[in-house]
């Protein structure tokens, strides 16, 4: 009996049926972690012990009290914090800290029954598109081991891909869900600013982050965004609206539907392989009803720059809390106070971070918030304008996740600004703040290429409906990497 | 060369609410360290700031009180500094669209009527408090960590330590009335800076500046902007510069002592506050919490001259602090004199809270006690002298002066043949003193008046007693 | 933009308090150069009469009742904390 490649439906169906239990099913996570690990290394921290207790626990709930997420396993990325699991988002800065709260997503998990595996490697604090960035280990790509599984929650789509878990929660700042899902070959949903609660998520730059699922299929992220949404008291920025049932809205009708293309995704910077497997998309939608047309996002070619000094700005202050005194690395070497936060935040950030804090700091200081920081809101709100004038005739705007398939591990790490192109179709949406979605859509010399479907805000329905459409009507979501052979089932 | 002092003063003021700016954790002052935060207090990873409403209701009272202009659209900012008291290493303020703009009030000094300018009243969060062991370390408590502050910046409009001195004393009696913070110095809920330059008579542009910080009492602030004041003059008069910089007032020595030099100004890199969405107020909210404004002191005051007709000095004086104040009302209307009332509490109870280092509502004494001893002064039970046993009692112990002037025998001699009595047996064992007084020496009568009060424990009705003795030693 | 100096980076690692030897304020120079310059971008464009965006959501006014709940125990506010003393929070001297 094989618990991989199963749906939320047919894992529940096996419980009901006594095929197996939730204690089992837990065992057989583990046992597939262990296995697998060795060569994905997705995850930082197991939650063996509770995670075993908690299952058998569960066993023992009616039927009757349980939803359709009860009992099923599920992986956190390290910068959503869970109280008595070490939480460090990848970083040596916050190398054994120990939560004494849990994330509202954490709750939330908790409330819909799921049993928390373990936490995964992501690149710290967030800020990278390859997972190398990581102060702990560097994630491998299931479908290549030698290529990276994409950022920064490339251990949630890893962990997805390879079978060890069937659920992750990532979190998506300028394409840190949708990119990874790309290069992973999985479905990551970035679900509306607002809509899901950030307190407990570890901020990187807050205007931008938000948690979302990455899953194996549509119907399942639905279920899984179901699980997390609402509006919560513990955060300004959430947004007090009505939550539907996403999985009800995967109705596999899309006729009429109006599809923008953006020309500027199918430009210059994007491969072929990227474009022609979102345009063969495109066909089979239109096939099945959907009318597409071509329409510019006229302001996509400054997203990139716009990001980075918004997210940098915003990082350079959220990360200025780390500083040894009340959790986390503390330096050894310090004679004065000044020593003291100078030498713990040196050793205990990394390259990328350290560039992020510094380029935020200097866009803040005076003299140059007027160049950098305010433009920059001003263009953002320039590039919202874009997605609020599309979406006034389009019900979905539709391309690539991703210019190209998933890189060589340390091909363009020492290369920032190559590295940074990487997220030029996923940061225009984070920008804007509405859904997207990236599912399979295609292959490059065997690695997945992800279909980006953006959607208006808080139509998360009609994003999950016209990707379940096109899920059903292909098959690359059913395609396994060569990782999993050998492996426990 | 002339110099005219230009002072400015920064005043925070802590609000009373039940919890703090940006989190549940209580904002209470006293606790043991450390058990009064939660992680948002703390700074942990992940945790995110909500506005207590209560808060933004009272910011706005007290820039109301000191008749600023509403900002309609306000948002909080991050001031982006590293301090181990400063767990985020962000404090939330406001930068750029403070609460309140352009407000005013006025003082007097000397009789003379000032308007001073208040340029912004500003909403933020407090921070946690440091001590420094001296060991090489120091130590932190974050209890204090969030509790809601308004920051009230004056206008550089004043221009003498008394001017600043009336300026912090009137802030503090607005604020008492509105009720929005103890306002106490010694407990830090009430705390002030001053941006002290000297410019030549008739020049127009400021000198430079030095922010004088550490001033923990009123006469601090005063004593600290006077050394400040001689300070930057002999260095300017003797041909040198004054810096930019921040001094402390050194209470041990009456000196401001040189804490840093600021480079530029400091450079704090505000931005936005992503985690809070804006405040917008509407005309009804506005309304709401004016209408919660109570009678101010200046209002107090002049209702005071012209429906009690008290002198303005006094008035003022009484208004100033608004238990006194309240105090005064409350006795009045319990039926005593309004004149003997005021003249109490700012004679004998003013004495005795600053001889006791106490505040009214620490004592024993009730309104109610207070007028029922006034009522018996003005009745002739009890004489001023007597009234003052009475007092020591009623403001140690409380009960009612009835009782107490009962209890102690105090009730007044007013009895003509009882006084006569006292008065004989004065004169008989006196001789000498009628002698004295016939040859004209009236201190004899004043040594007599002693002899008797001493016999009747000072009970005696001293008008009445000065009468009869005179009859008496006229017969002899 | 004008070049970012081997000065300047170290002034902005002060204010964001990273120590950086002056090999790695050099590598940071360089790479900060070129992603500023590509931040030059921007100015193409004419934003003199665009509003500035904080918030993409146009939600106001989200406060909260003034009421308390219970601080935490100082047994867990003091879990993570390395050196502490006597309930509070032990830190290296203030030496500028």
């Amino acid at each position: 009996m094989s618990l991989v490649e199963k749906t939320a439906a047919q894992l529940q169906e096996m419980i009901h049926t006594k095929e197996t239990t939730i204690a089992e099913m837990t065992q057989k996570a583990f046992d597939r972690i262990e296995a697998l690990e060795p060569k994905v290394d997705a995850f930082l921290a197991l939650n063996k012990e509770r995670a075993t207790q908690q299952a058998e626990e569960m066993d023992r709930v009616p039927f009757a009290e349980r939803g359709p997420l009860f009992g099923l396993p599920i992986g956190v990325k390290d910068n959503i914090v869970t109280e008595g699991l070490e939480t460090t988002a990848s970083s040596r800065i916050l190398e054994g800290f120990n939560p004494i709260y849990n994330a509202t997503v954490v709750e939330k998990l908790k409330e819909a029954g799921m049993v928390t595996v373990g936490k995964l490697n992501m690149d710290e604090f967030a800020m990278g598109s390859s997972n190398e960035n990581s102060y702990y280990k560097k994630t491998k790509n299931p479908w290549n081991l030698e290529t990276v599984p994409g950022g920064s929650s490339g251990g949630s789509a890893a962990a997805v891909a390879a079978g060890e878990v069937p659920f992750t929660l990532g979190s998506d700042t300028g394409g840190s869900i949708r990119q990874p899902a790309a290069f992973c070959g999985v479905v990551g949903m970035k679900p509306t600013y607002g809509r899901v609660s950030r307190f407990g998520l570890i901020a990187y730059a807050s205007s931008l982050d938000q948690i979302g699922p990455i899953t194996r299929t549509v119907k399942d992220n639905a279920l899984l965004l179901n699980a997390i949404s609402g509006h919560d008291d513990k955060d300004s920025t959430s947004a007090n609206v009505e939550v539907p049932d996403f999985a009800a809205a995967l109705t596999g009708d899309i006729t009429g539907l109006r599809i923008g293309v953006p020309k500027e995704y199918f430009g210059e910077g994007v491969g072929e392989a990227a474009k022609q497997a979102a345009l063969d998309a495109l066909k089979v939608l239109e096939e099945r009803g959907a009318i597409c047309e071509e329409i510019s996002l006229p302001h996509s070619k400054y997203a990139l720059a716009t990001y980075y000094l918004l997210a940098s700005s915003e990082a350079s202050s959220n990360l200025s809390r780390f500083d040894g005194i009340r959790y986390g690395y503390r330096t050894e070497k310090a004679g004065n106070l000044l020593e003291f936060y100078m030498n713990t935040r040196s050793e205990g950030f990394g390259d990328e971070v350290k560039r992020r804090i510094m380029l935020g700091t200097y866009a803040l200081s005076s003299g140059y918030y007027d160049a950098y920081y305010k433009k920059a809101q001003k263009v953002r709100t320039l590039i919202k304008k874009d997605f609020d004038d599309a979406f006034e005739k389009y019900d979905v705007i539709i391309g690539p996740t991703t210019p190209t398939p998933a890189f060589k591990i340390g091909e363009i790490i020492d290369d920032p600004l190559t590295m940074y192109a990487n997220d030029i179709l996923t940061i225009p949406v984070n920008l804007a703040g509405v859904p997207a979605i990236s599912i399979p859509c295609g292959f490059a010399d065997g690695l997945p290429l992800g279909l980006q479907i953006i959607g208006k805000y808080f139509d998360e329905e009609t994003v999950y409906r016209v990707a379940d459409v096109f899920e059903q009507a292909t098959d690359f979501h059913k395609k396994t990497p060569q990782t999993w052979e050998g492996a426990a089932q | 060369m002339n110099f005219e002092t230009i002072i400015g003063l920064e005043v925070h003021v802590e609000l009373k609410t039940e919890s703090k700016m940006f989190s549940p954790a209580p904002a209470h002052f006293g606790a043991e360290p450390n058990t009064n935060t939660n992680v948002v207090d703390l700074g942990y990873p992940g945790v995110l700031p909500v506005v207590n409403k209560r808060a933004v209701d009272w910011a706005m009272k007290a820039a109301l009180a000191l008749n600023c202009e509403i900002t309609r659209h306000t948002k909080f900012d991050r001031k982006n500094y590293f301090y181990p008291d400063n767990p985020k290493a962000y404090q939330i303020s406001q930068f750029d669209q403070p609460i309140g703009e352009h407000g005013w009030i006025e003082i007097e000094v000397k009789g003379e009527k000032k308007r001073i300018g208040i340029t912004r009243l500003h909403m933020e969060e407090d921070a946690g408090k440091l001590t420094h062991t001296g060991n090489g370390h120091s130590l932190v408590d974050f209890n204090r960590q969030g509790t809601p502050l308004i920051e009230i910046v004056s206008e550089p409009d004043m221009r003498t330590a008394d001017e600043a001195y009336a300026f912090l004393e009137k802030i503090k009696a607005i604020i008492q009335y509105t009720g929005v913070s103890d306002v106490r110095m010694e407990e830090g809920s009430l705390r002030c800076d001053a941006n002290i330059s000297l410019r030549p008579f008739g020049q127009d542009e400021f000198g430079t500046k030095t922010e004088l910080k550490n001033l923990n009492s009123f006469n601090f602030v005063r004593k600290g902007i006077e050394h400040e004041q001689v300070r930057q003059e002999q260095v300017l008069l003797s041909g040198g510069f004054i810096g930019q910089e921040t001094r402390r007032y050194d209470e041990s020595t009456g000196k401001t002592l040189l804490m840093r030099i600021k480079e530029g100004s400091d450079d704090y890199r505000y931005f936005p506050e992503p985690d809070l969405v804006d405040i917008v107020i509407d005309d009804a909210w506005l309304e709401r919490v004016r209408a919660e404004i109570p009678e101010l002191p200046d209002a107090r005051k002049a209702r005071y001259v012209s429906e009690l007709g008290m002198s303005p000095y006094d008035a003022m004086v009484l208004t100033l602090a608004k238990p006194i104040s309240d105090f005064f009302e409350a006795t009045v209307a319990a039926g005593a004199d309004a004149k003997l009332a005021s003249n109490w509490l700012m004679g004998e109870v003013s004495a005795y809270l600053n001889a006791e280092q106490k505040e009214l509502e620490d004592t024993e004494l009730t309104p109610e006690g207070l007028a029922g001893m006034i009522k018996l002064i003005s009745d002739g039970t009890i004489s001023s002298k007597i009234a003052k046993k009475v007092f020591k009692e009623l403001i140690e112990k409380g009960g009612d002066a009835n009782n107490i002037v009962k209890a102690k025998g105090l009730v007044q001699i007013s009895d003509e043949n009882t006084l006569r009595e006292f008065v004989t047996t004065a004169l008989d064992s006196n001789p000498q003193s009628i002698e004295d007084f016939k040859n004209g020496k009236d201190r004899a009568i004043g040594f007599l008046v002693g002899q008797i009060m001493k016999q009747t424990k000072g009970q005696a009705n001293p008008p009445l007693l000065n009468k009869i003795l005179l009859a008496e030693i006229a017969k002899r | 933009m004008a070049k970012m100096t081997k000065e300047e980076v170290i002034e902005v690692a002060h204010l964001a308090r990273l120590a950086i030897t002056d090999e790695e304020a050099e590598h940071f120079a360089d790479q900060l150069e070129a992603i500023t310059n590509a931040m030059e971008l921007l100015n193409e464009l004419d934003t003199d009469n665009v509003e500035p965006t904080t918030h993409v959501l146009q939600m106001v006014n989200v406060l909260r009742e003034d009421k308390s709940i219970p601080g935490l125990d100082r047994e867990l506010v003091l879990k993570n904390v390395k050196e502490h003393e006597g309930g509070q929070v032990k830190v290296p001297t203030i030496l500028e």
